[in-house]
């Protein structure tokens, strides 16, 4: 069984960000890691691999050359190999694009699982999962917070809803998407680390997957950002220190509810 | 003019309140019709409902394949009503389910998808989104360009819903021809954790959440007190759900979800960037923390530096007291 696994390099969130003058998150100002959604769905794969013997684990990812390291970071959990597809004409692609890209990405691989995270921390769009899978022309289960792979390629998830959850069934080939309630993501190990810098990695530019610069990028996107403007900061309101009691810092709650209109 | 499609979503027949909210906002932003789609068992029901937000049309598809299995037949009745509509926007509540109908349907016909918007202008053809980026630091604006159909997901509580004092909208029953591929996927179970009566956490207007100062599972019997008085849901940080003391479905923040409420009242968490931003563009914020240097507090529009667990007693029975 081969299992894909993309994976993005984004801005570290515990950073602050800036837009470029194309309107773009700056990826060039900030730390850039591994989107930590993305370390549940390898973690996820690597489970699968480790339980049974014919599975391979590939990352992919679409990003500027030195998305090099976050695909470095991606093997040092013990994937099997990389593809990475760089080409100046990727920078700026929204959803649509991105899934594109991946899709064709994907057109000349073996694949029978992909996971990914449910979202990634700077896009947030949630949209790619569903997006690639539909390029694919496969089913997807989203939001899995538990995920059954049998040897018969069947596969069962449970999708997180706001009350509980939905089991799904389908069978490979298949996008599934994870939640953070999915696992416990392990740390890399260090002979992990080391292994990772001799793993097959694959770079690939568009033309090497059947796109032309106009599938990808702004060109390539079915969205524009028209503006981006910082919001100014908040100006904190009244700080009141309770007494020990509880009843100071209760009464002014209730009085500030009931000035709002709350209660 | 602009016609506007909104897929409604419903409880067996109710519409939820982000739906009346995006009906609402489509009647009042837009130059043309406002049409709903409304699928799955009761839309029939949620149809006579519609109207009232500003709703001409219903297009409605009540087949059982909506229900039984995930996403793609949802996706076939979608690119339906969007053929029989003709519309070339269509609002959505952007959550995550609704999201993923959208976004294989805007591959299917060639559109566009902006998630997450908090406000809309229509400026010519084009609906012009503003959404909240970097965890609510900024704001910025975005459209579908070109000759796409335009999907827009909303935040709820971003638009207040409004009785339009128009009539009833006409209803249309959708014809949808489902291809195989729509029924790969098959739902084989539902489970509904809670039956807490609380409104759901993601279009609630009061949130009460509570994190690792609660100390213990049995903090949210007390978070959930208050939010009760409130009427409102309960929510948490990474601390209480990786605790165990709360599921992970009420994980606010970016890992978990990301709210709007018109209060949000933060109990015993300490505002790490990674929760604020879940929670940071709520209208109004309340804060009880026990640390006066909290960074919450620097959000918040009124602190309350104490111990939770001798403020909120006092704060509910008097809550209650007024409520009468
Ligand atoms: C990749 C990544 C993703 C993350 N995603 C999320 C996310 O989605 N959501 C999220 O919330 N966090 C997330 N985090 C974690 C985040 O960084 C913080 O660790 C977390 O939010 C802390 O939760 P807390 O505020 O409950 O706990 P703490 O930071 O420990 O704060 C507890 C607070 O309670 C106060 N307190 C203690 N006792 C009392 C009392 N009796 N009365 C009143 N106050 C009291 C303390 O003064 C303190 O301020 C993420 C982190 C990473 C690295
Ligand atoms: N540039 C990319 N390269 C590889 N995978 C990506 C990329 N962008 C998004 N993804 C995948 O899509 C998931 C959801 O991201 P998003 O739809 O942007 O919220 C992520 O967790 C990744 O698995």
């Amino acid at each position: 069984m081969r299992i894909i696994c993309p994976v993005k390099r984004v801005p570290d969130t515990a950073a602050e960000k800036k837009v470029t003058d194309d309107l773009t998150v700056d990826r060039d100002s900030v730390e850039a890691i591994l989107n930590a959604n993305d370390e549940w769905s390898i973690e996820e794969a690597m489970r699968i691999k480790e339980s049974r013997s014919d599975v391979e684990v590939i990352a992919l990812c679409m990003g500027p050359e030195s998305a090099q390291q976050t695909v470095r970071k991606a093997l040092s959990y013990g994937l099997d190999g990389a593809i990475q597809i760089t080409d100046p004409a990727v920078a700026g692609s929204d959803a649509t694009a991105t899934a594109r890209v991946l899709a064709a990405a994907l057109k000349d691989e073996d694949f029978d699982l992909i996971i990914m995270g449910n979202q990634s921390s700077d896009a947030r769009s949630m949209l790619v999962p569903a997006m690639l899978a539909e390029y694919l022309d496969v089913p997807a289960l989203t939001y899995a917070k538990r995920l059954a792979v049998g040897e018969d390629g069947s596969v069962e998830a449970d999708r997180e809803t706001s009350g509980g959850h939905e089991t799904v069934q389908t069978t490979l080939p298949a996008v599934v998407s994870v939640v953070e309630a999915i696992n416990e993501p392990r740390y890399p190990s260090f002979k992990g680390i080391m292994a990772a810098k001799k793993k097959p990695l694959e770079t690939k530019d568009l033309a090497a997957i059947g796109l032309s610069a106009d599938d990808a990028g702004h060109a390539g996107s079915a969205t524009k950002v028209l503006e981006a403007t910082p919001k100014p900061p908040k100006q904190a309101g009244d700080k009141v220190e309770d007494d020990g009691s509880g009843q100071v810092g209760a009464k002014a709650l209730v009085d500030f509810l009931v000035a709002k209109k709350f209660i | 003019m602009t016609d506007i499609l909104v897929l409604v979503e419903h409880d067996e027949g109710t519409p939820k309140k982000v739906s009346n909210q995006i009906l609402t906002a489509a009647k009042t932003v837009g130059d043309g019709d406002v049409i709903a789609a409304i699928f799955g068992a009761g839309a029939a029901g949620a149809a006579d409902k519609v109207g009232e937000f500003g709703a001409s049309k219903a297009l409605v598809w009540e087949a059982s394949e909506a229900t039984d299995y995930a996403t793609e037949p949802k996706v076939a009745a979608l690119q339906a009503a969007i053929e029989a509509s003709g519309a070339t926007v269509v609002l959505y509540a952007a959550d995550p389910f609704v999201t993923d109908v959208v976004a294989r349907t805007a591959i299917r016909v060639g559109g566009g998808v902006v998630a997450d918007a908090i406000d809309l202008e229509l400026a010519g053809d084009r609906m012009v989104a503003t959404k909240a980026i970097f965890g609510g630091d900024m704001n910025s604006k975005c459209q579908v360009e070109g000759d796409r159909v335009q999907f827009i997901g909303v935040k709820a509580n971003s638009f207040q819903a409004e009785s339009s004092g128009g009539g009833a909208a006409e209803v249309v029953t959708l014809d949808v021809t489902l291809p195989e591929s729509a029924t790969r996927a098959k739902i084989t179970d539902v489970v509904q954790a809670e039956s807490s009566g609380r409104p759901e956490m993601t279009e609630a207007a009061i949130i009460v959440s509570g994190g690792r100062g609660l100390g213990d599972a049995d903090g949210f019997d007390l978070v959930g007190q208050l939010a009760d008085a409130l009427g409102g849901a309960v929510g948490a940080s990474r601390a209480a759900t990786d605790a165990g003391w709360i599921a992970h479905n009420h994980q606010i923040g970016q890992t978990g979800k990301t709210v709007s409420p018109q209060l949000y009242l933060a109990n015993g968490i300490s505002g790490a960037i990674q929760h604020r931003a879940g929670m940071q563009t709520s209208q109004t914020i309340a804060v009880i923390n026990k640390d006066a240097e909290a960074p919450i507090f620097s959000i918040a529009d009124i602190g309350i530096v104490g111990d939770l667990y001798k403020v909120i007693p006092p704060l509910v029975e008097e809550i209650n007291k007024r409520k009468g």
